[in-house]
């Protein structure tokens, strides 16, 4: 459906955005996830058209959107957009503001239909409110009724979440991708937190500096990282020196760690071996021990931060009926189905 | 330059704090200065019922009429023309990249410097009958070919307009860095072209703001006394300064100010409704995306703004200053010095008594809250809309029948004359009714910053009463104060029919000098003094450029 392929954008002299390629399947909620200033706005505004680019070439539904030399106007793009502060307009009522993204039908027609999306968003009876008088999650509401009023043929949403408070922005997530499944509407969502990005979308890809990293499952972008910024980016985890020793077991100073490795690394190659909090599991009859520094509790589990004798760091998601207090030493095992290295320089 | 202090000090009314205790002192002081500021609207009313003789049906057939059209044309015509430079002014630089763009943000605020009445000296001088661009006209096409007119009215309105429409530009342009690109993108977005998305959405986004500076230019037309007279266009304010000193009535005078003040509220009701029903916010940060233009229409953007600029400033800056050298040994003597004198000390009286006025009402609606108080405020600010001419006969007719009363009583009565009316009150209560609101703006919003936890923090700490005032309040305030100083200073300099008609024996000002030599047709010998108010003027434009950068 979306198709980038070898995009380049510059402002002045520094690139944006450099050789970003990605394929979106239609009806599939894809998010790109970045620090801000990585160049993930810029991206969405290319696709939007609001930015002509130098280098590659975008397209939807198999049509040339932008190229080199070819820039269709983003009004004749039928490419939905969210803007990341609604951008509602401010002289005109939530009904208004969906109707106007309905121009050229009779008013009725529009009026109706606008009505109806603010029904599916669940805002039927603030119809008549303007933007200032909404909630945050309100208005965002409405800035997503306008943007899919017209059935667009992609709908692109900048950091829809990032004014609003977590509980909200679980809820609205998952009203989002319902409501996005229902219409079988393809979107593409820039984000900059991976919790956000995973309850939401199915395929991610992390954008570091202007280059797309990773683009891939949720699952393998936090399993399977392709890059040690991904592995950093998308959970949390530690690094642990080690040396490969044979094609599935790697060699630590807390044992070996064996499990599936994608690289072919020949024995003796000496790596960094990610461990994530789940891959350091509590076992009260495990020998190795290690000394609890500090702890988050966060409901159903603990986060241990932990130390072992010979000083290396650990984290550990632990259930949460283990409380166990900082100073004293736990029992863990490692425990990793696939493990994920990366060639130490 | 009187009402952007005025527009800044608007402000949701929840903002008002608590009270801090009971002042009844403050709430007494709120009273007064409403009852002094709104004195000549009140005398202006008494006059329906004065007999003035057989003035009146002279005045209602004769001058009324032409005064009324000539107004209202006059009106509409700089609304229009003010409000297309201004506004295709701030979206070109607010939104669009083009040469000198960085520049003309700043520079285009400039003809605020010019007061109308020196603006339309410089351009009367360089398009009248001998001056250069007619005598090129007729070595080019002959003796008999006729040099477009554009007459009085257009005369009138040209020159108020290019004067006025910075209000329209430094407001609007405001609303369209915020949210004039993100307005078209969202119209594109939803499928409308950037012409559509322009009129349907940046276009109406804007008007409230587009409403208020518009409204600004409109009071400050109506206001607008020198360049009229200079024209030789009766309107309300040139009819009103000759029924009070052509035919010495000063009742007529009252009583065509009555219908002034109407015409200007009238228009106060209209920038209300044309603001609409929505409540606006302002979008917060401005968006640092700007539109691409062909070259082509950059160098066209560019010309236009430069065009707008020559005409505005350049052209009649160098003018002055060209003809300022031309005359200076003649002019640059003991006269002038006098001249200066009295402008710098009628300026720096009225700005201390209207600084120290602005601030006793600024602290007193802080004390003293309530909705009586805040409608009085209210009340007291309004002179900044009522016209000078109106101020001038509306305080020297009750000063004058003040005098009067005293020298009849037993207090003064044999012991000489009392003439309040000759003195220097009546031209200070006028600037002090007229300018209170351009001093108030700046120190309301600081004080407005002051929150009451600061204050309650500063007692917590032991400082209170005069304490809290001296290390608390006037540090905040200090950058306020001076602000509404200035301000308050200009605008005086600058001032024209209250000091023209109002001012004590002997005090002619730089004003007033360059009124009587245009009168004259003296241009070169205007220049000088004129030169000197305009350069005044600059102040308050840096200050304004340097807050909005």
């Amino acid at each position: 459906m979306l198709e980038i392929s070898e995009l380049g954008h510059r402002y002045t002299d520094a690139p944006v955005l450099d050789d970003v390629s990605l394929t979106l399947a239609a009806g599939r909620i894809g998010c790109i996830l970045g620090p801000s200033g990585c160049g993930k706005t810029t991206l969405l505004r290319c696709i939007a058209g609001f930015e002509r680019i130098e280098h590659g070439e975008i397209s939807a539904d198999g049509v040339l959107l932008s190229s080199a030399n070819l820039h269709v106007p983003p009004e004749q793009r039928r490419i939905g957009m969210v803007f990341q502060d609604y951008a509602l307009l401010p002289h005109l009522s939530a009904a208004e503001n969906v109707a106007f993204a309905l121009h050229g039908r009779p008013r009725r027609d529009s009026r109706v239909l606008a009505l109806r999306m603010l029904q599916r968003v669940g805002l039927e009876r603030f119809a008549e409110r303007y933007p200032h008088e909404l909630s945050g999650g309100q208005q965002q509401r409405v800035a997503l009724a306008r943007a899919l009023a017209p059935e667009p043929r992609l709908l692109l949403m900048d950091e829809p979440f990032s004014n609003l408070d977590v509980g909200l922005r679980h809820n609205l997530g998952h009203e989002v991708r319902e409501l996005l499944g229902q219409l079988g509407t393809t979107a593409l969502v820039a984000m900059h937190d991976h919790h956000d990005a995973f309850a939401l979308a199915d395929d991610v890809g992390v954008l570091r500096r202007g280059r797309l990293l990773q683009w891939d499952s949720a699952y393998r972008l936090y399993h399977r990282p392709a890059d040690r910024f991904v592995a950093d980016f998308v959970g949390k985890g530690v690094w642990l020196e080690g040396r490969v020793s044979s094609a599935s077991e790697v060699e630590t100073e807390l044992g070996a760690i064996g499990g599936r490795m994608d690289e072919g690394l020949p024995a003796g190659t000496p790596v960094d071996v990610l461990l994530r909090p789940d891959d350091v599991v509590h076992d009260d009859d495990s020998p190795l021990q290690a000394e609890v520094i500090s702890k988050q509790f966060k409901g159903s589990e603990f986060l241990y931060e932990l130390r072992t004798a010979s000083g290396a760091r650990l984290l550990s998601s632990v259930p949460s009926h283990h409380d166990h207090p900082v100073g004293r030493p736990i029992g863990i095992r490692l425990q990793a189905e696939h493990i994920v290295v990366f060639r130490r320089d | 330059m009187a009402d952007i202090g005025v527009l800044a000090a608007r402000r949701p009314s929840g903002a008002r704090r608590r009270a801090a205790g009971g002042h009844r002192g403050f709430g007494i002081a709120i009273g007064l200065i409403a009852l002094v500021a709104s004195a000549p609207l009140l005398v202006a009313l008494s006059s329906l019922f004065a007999d003035t003789g057989d003035v009146w049906p002279h005045l209602l057939q004769y001058v009324l009429p032409e005064a009324l059209g000539n107004t209202l044309l006059l009106a509409s015509g700089v609304a229009l023309l003010t409000m297309l430079l201004g506004v295709s002014l701030a979206w070109f630089v607010a939104t669009c990249e083009f040469p000198g763009r960085r520049f003309f943000n700043w520079a285009l605020l400039l003809p605020m410097a010019m007061p109308g009445y020196v603006l339309g000296f410089a351009l009367a001088a360089f398009f009248e009958y001998t001056g250069p661009v007619q005598g090129t006209w007729r070595r080019l096409f002959g003796d008999s070919a006729p040099f477009p007119d554009v007459g009085a009215a257009g005369a009138s309105i040209l020159t108020l307009g290019l004067v006025l429409y910075p209000y329209v530009y430094l407001i609007t342009r405001q609303a369209f860095a915020t949210q004039g690109v993100r307005a078209l993108e969202v119209a594109q977005s939803c499928g409308l072209s950037p012409w559509r998305g322009f009129r349907r959405v940046a276009l109406p986004m804007a008007r409230p703001w587009i409403a208020a500076g518009t409204g600004l230019a409109i009071m400050e037309c109506l206001a607008d006394f020198g360049t009229v007279q200079l024209y030789n266009y009766t309107t309300f304010t040139t009819a009103i300064y000759r029924a009070w000193y052509g035919l010495f009535s000063l009742n007529s005078a009252l009583q065509l100010s009555l219908v002034l003040v109407i015409l200007v509220l009238c228009a106060l009701l209209l920038e209300r409704r044309f603001r609409g029903r929505a409540q606006f916010t302002a979008g917060g940060r401005v968006n640092p995306h700007r539109l691409r233009l062909s070259r082509g229409r950059r160098l066209a953007i560019s010309c236009y703004c430069g065009a707008v600029l020559f005409i505005a400033f350049g052209l009649p800056a160098s003018l002055i200053v060209g003809w300022s050298i031309d005359s200076f040994a003649a002019e640059f003597d003991a006269r002038y010095w006098q001249f200066a004198a009295n402008s710098l000390a009628l300026a720096s009286l009225a700005a201390a008594t209207i600084g120290g006025v602005a601030l006793l009402l600024a602290f007193a609606t802080r004390y003293a809250p309530g909705r009586v108080n805040a409608a009085l405020a209210r009340v007291a600010t309004l002179g900044y809309a009522i016209p000078g001419t109106v101020l001038a006969v509306g305080f020297f007719v009750p000063v004058a029948a003040a005098s009067r009363w005293l020298n009849e009583s037993p207090l003064v009565s044999g012991n000489g004359v009392i003439a309040l009316q000759s003195g220097l009150t009546v031209v200070m209560l006028a600037y002090l009714a007229r300018y209170l609101a351009v001093a108030h703006g700046p120190l309301d919003s600081a004080l407005l910053r002051v929150r009451s936890s600061v204050e309650d923090a500063a007692r917590g700490m032991g400082v209170a009463g005069l304490g809290l005032l001296r290390r608390v309040h006037l540090p905040i305030l200090k950058p306020a104060i001076v602000t509404a100083l200035l301000l308050v200073f200009v605008d005086v300099m600058k001032e024209l029919p209250i000091t023209l008609m109002t001012r004590p024996f002997g005090w002619d000002t730089l004003a007033v000098r360059v009124f009587q030599l245009t009168t004259e047709g003296e241009w070169e010998r205007a220049a000088l003094p004129a030169l000197a108010i305009v350069l005044a003027g600059l102040v308050p434009v840096m200050l304004l450029s340097r807050r909005n950068d």
